[in-house]
């Protein structure tokens, strides 16, 4: 039973990691592809359509890895975790449905219009085309993070006699305090994805002395957007999510910030530190005092529930990974900013095609938006266990009652497999696209 | 309110199995048959700008029973685990298989990719045929075991096969005489809903060939729809009766014959859309008179102990199910206008479109 659920939980965890990889550039990307072409509609400036062009073929590749690895998260909800979507379907399955219904078709028919349909359509019908892939990514979304929202702080529901939760008001779903932060914070995270990884081909290009018209142009774009985007991710998108999870759900809260025991007079806010949780405490641990009293509450003295006063039974699975998911993602969010700040300083000044630690920096940051934003997912879904619904439905409880572990292990074992080579497909396939570059061939 | 959604969701995986089906179908014509890169292109261009909006039919249809219909999603999904992961693998090859081939120009490369997309296709066809099969066959419903139900009444496992590979044993397997005798009909059907949609769709070489092809398996087919009747009563002693009770309902048999033996007309055809229309009433029809005989179980019990699964059963709460039609109405409808100026673009023959071409 142990076994089952592990495996059960590392399948969902391991599927749900890779297949984020895509969709969080994808959300990003399509924005900054809509600028390019709107860009182009009003300069008339060859270039920026060819920008269009080049970024296309990158989300394209990336669309295709987002939908196979997608399929089977929808899946899994019935094949892995059966008992809770009999008991929350009529929930959570109608913004499931919803996404299925109104951004899977809305993408899909028109990323083929976007990809084939230039000579087709003209430039404006294909701008057009464009932002509706755009709009049918973020209503995705949207659809999920409602989803998600719900699991984490549930609405409009009622829990019959069999355990099965009905829905009693549609618009709560929508309503719930718990989205709009997420999604906003969600998104502006997943721009900065793309700026990171469209300023990083710039540098790239501009350290390597090729395409430098276009790595010029990346740079300036990525650094612009990583910039308003980083800063949106903290604040105000950020600060909003962890005073609901302060507000929701305190236990969480302490654990993520790593505050064993309530302090009088205000909590300090930990920098460094290795959760001990044989004797409940951090080691070597940094820390600055009653700093996190006043971020959360706005008031240096204020309050914070430890861990210390809530029951071992509510407390989160797994502190640790909780713990170190959150500081990773802070800490990178606060070095983004960091880096996305001089980039702009330097470009203001006109120096920054010239400063060459700041492309190599820039470069070598490509991975870390991913970084940032994986450990941001987890933080939420460590935070939320031990509950698939919080406080009211448990995840040992959702789990498929008749799919034995060996069966579970194999299809794991299936699937990180098939990632491996989807992934190694995906960095050489990407690598060449670089490589190749922006078509300058395309000038007429 | 139940009724309702079980006709959408009906619907929509007939929507899906004629849409994607055709691609299916195709990517096993590019198996056996498409020998030259330019018969090879001419079907990729074919199916390329649809195939991925073909399978969100898939994906909305498991939103839509996810939803309307919580305890089928949950039974069905988990119970048929081993095959419904194939099946996402299987999609995964099939979608690589097409996306990833024009990217490199090297032979090798290219074989390999054709290989995944052709022999994914060609599985995907055999096990959407098998999961038909066991849907109407029916399953150990709470996994009785000496005539005590070792898990809830309506949850069950299957493994992939048993060691008698027979539907009447007390405990079923996924494969089985008559589940596979079902894929083969699937394999069959989609061969020739393939073939005629790249007759429709292209002006290839291959299309002369294509048209003898779907004329000499739509014997095979006749002879397998003959054949799956028979052996029918075997699993379900009446499977007419719904239909001596509703004798409106033989519209839909009316439509599958129709389907099947206007393909026999084939090589007369003027217009070539026409035989793409007529396999696709084969297959809508063939699916709505299979779930009318079932109709209004949506899993049959193979024992006596636990109820079968009606549509009535298994459905989510009537709020829900009430609220859903609003915004499932507005969402149908953008639907059919994402689809009309699609398939408007990409109208008529489709060999220059450049599918995969970087």
């Amino acid at each position: 039973m142990e076994d089952m659920l592990f495996y059960d939980r590392m399948q969902f965890a391991f599927t749900i990691t890779f297949h984020y990889l895509f969709p969080q550039l994808t959300m990003g990307l399509s924005l900054m592809i809509v600028y390019f072409k709107w860009k182009f509609l009003r300069t008339k400036v060859e270039k920026y359509n060819d920008a269009a062009k080049f970024w296309m073929k990158i989300f394209a590749l990336n669309f295709a890895m987002g939908v196979v690895t997608g399929i089977p998260m929808e899946f899994q909800f019935g094949t892995n975790w059966a008992k809770f979507s009999e008991l929350t379907g009529g929930i959570i399955g109608q913004t499931l449905a919803m996404e299925g219904m109104f951004s899977f078709f809305l993408e899909s028919s028109f990323l083929g219009l976007f990809i084939f349909g230039e000579k087709l359509l003209g430039h404006k019908l294909h701008f057009v085309t464009g932002f509706l892939v755009f709009l049918g990514s973020w209503a995705s979304g949207y659809l999920i993070i409602a989803t998600h929202s719900w699991m984490q702080y549930p609405v409009g529901y009622e829990v019959l006699e069999n355990g099965k939760f009905i829905l009693n008001n549609f618009g709560a779903l929508f309503s719930n305090p718990w989205l709009l932060p997420s999604y906003l914070h969600n998104q502006a995270a997943s721009i900065v994805t793309s700026s990171f990884v469209v300023a990083a081909i710039g540098a790239f290009y501009l350290l390597n002395n090729k395409h430098n018209e276009f790595g010029k142009l990346f740079l300036k774009t990525g650094v612009i957007f990583g910039l308003i985007s980083s800063l949106l991710v903290a604040f105000p998108t950020g600060d909003w999510a962890a005073k609901n999870v302060a507000e929701h759900q305190p236990v969480t809260f302490a654990a993520m910030e790593g505050i064993f025991e309530t302090e009088e007079g205000g909590s300090e806010i930990v920098l460094i530190g290795q959760p001990n949780m044989l004797e409940k405490k951090l080691d070597n641990k940094i820390a600055v005092p009653n700093i996190l009293s006043f971020l959360t509450y706005q008031d240096w003295n204020a309050q914070i529930k430890g861990l210390n006063e809530f029951d071992e039974s509510v407390h989160p699975t797994n502190i640790p990974g909780l713990y170190y998911s959150y500081h990773i993602m802070v800490g990178l969010g606060t070095i983004f900013i960091g880096l996305m700040l001089l980039a702009v300083v330097q470009l203001v000044r006109k120096k920054l095609y010239k400063t060459k630690w700041i492309l190599w920096s820039i470069m070598f940051m490509l991975p870390f938006p991913y970084i940032a934003n994986t450990t941001g997912w987890y933080t939420a879904e460590l935070g939320r266990q031990p509950w698939l619904v919080y406080n009211l439905l448990r995840t040992a409880d959702g789990a498929s009652p008749t799919v034995s572990s060996g069966n579970t292990l194999f299809t794991l074992l299936g699937f990180i497999g098939l990632y491996l080579l989807l992934g190694l497909l995906f960095l050489m396939l990407a690598g060449k696209i670089i490589n190749k570059g922006p078509q300058l061939n395309q000038h007429h | 309110m139940e009724l309702f959604w079980y006709i959408v969701l009906m619907t929509m995986l007939a929507v899906y199995v004629i849409l994607d089906g055709y691609d299916f179908g195709a990517g096993i014509i590019h198996l056996f048959f498409a020998k030259k890169e330019k018969d090879k292109k001419a079907i990729t261009n074919a199916i390329g700008p649809f195939w991925d909006a073909n399978e969100v039919w898939l994906i909305a249809a498991g939103g839509v029973l996810f939803f309307a219909f919580p305890t089928l999603y949950a039974s069905s999904f988990s119970g048929f685990y081993l095959p419904l992961i194939m099946i996402l693998w299987l999609l995964i090859f099939r979608a690589i298989g097409l996306e990833l081939r024009g990217q490199v120009h090297n032979p090798i490369w290219e074989a390999i990719w054709d290989k995944a997309f052709g022999i994914a296709s060609l599985l995907l066809a055999l096990f959407f045929g098998v999961a038909l099969g066991n849907v109407v066959r029916g399953v150990n419903l709470g996994s009785v075991v000496n005539g005590v139900s070792t898990h809830e009444a309506h949850y069950f496992f299957l493994p992939l096969w048993n060691p008698t590979f027979s539907p009447q044993a007390e405990q079923l397997g996924i494969l089985d005489w008559f589940t596979v005798l079902l894929g083969v009909v699937g394999v069959v059907a989609l061969t020739i809903h393939g073939a005629n949609w790249i007759i429709f769709k292209t002006n290839s070489d291959l299309n002369e060939k294509l048209k003898k092809v779907v004329f000499i398996l739509n014997f095979v087919l006749l002879a397998l729809v003959i054949v799956s009747l028979l052996i029918w009563h075997i699993i379900e002693p009446q499977p007419f009766h719904n239909f001596i009770e509703h004798p409106w309902l033989w519209i839909f048999p009316v439509i599958t014959f129709t389907g099947l033996f206007g393909m026999f007309k084939v090589k007369t055809f003027k217009k070539h859309g026409k035989g793409f229309l007529f396999s696709s009433l084969f297959l809508g029809g063939g699916l709505a008179s299979t779930v009318a005989s079932i109709f209004p179980k949506v899993l049959p019990s193979t024992n006596a102990i636990n109820p079968d699964l009606t549509l009535y059963n298994v459905a989510a709460h009537e709020y829900g199910l009430s609220v859903g039609v609003y915004w499932f109405v507005i969402a149908a409808f953008l639907v059919g206008v994402y689809m009309t100026i699609q398939y408007r673009v990409f109208k008529g023959k489709m060999d220059d479109v450049g599918y995969g071409e970087h």
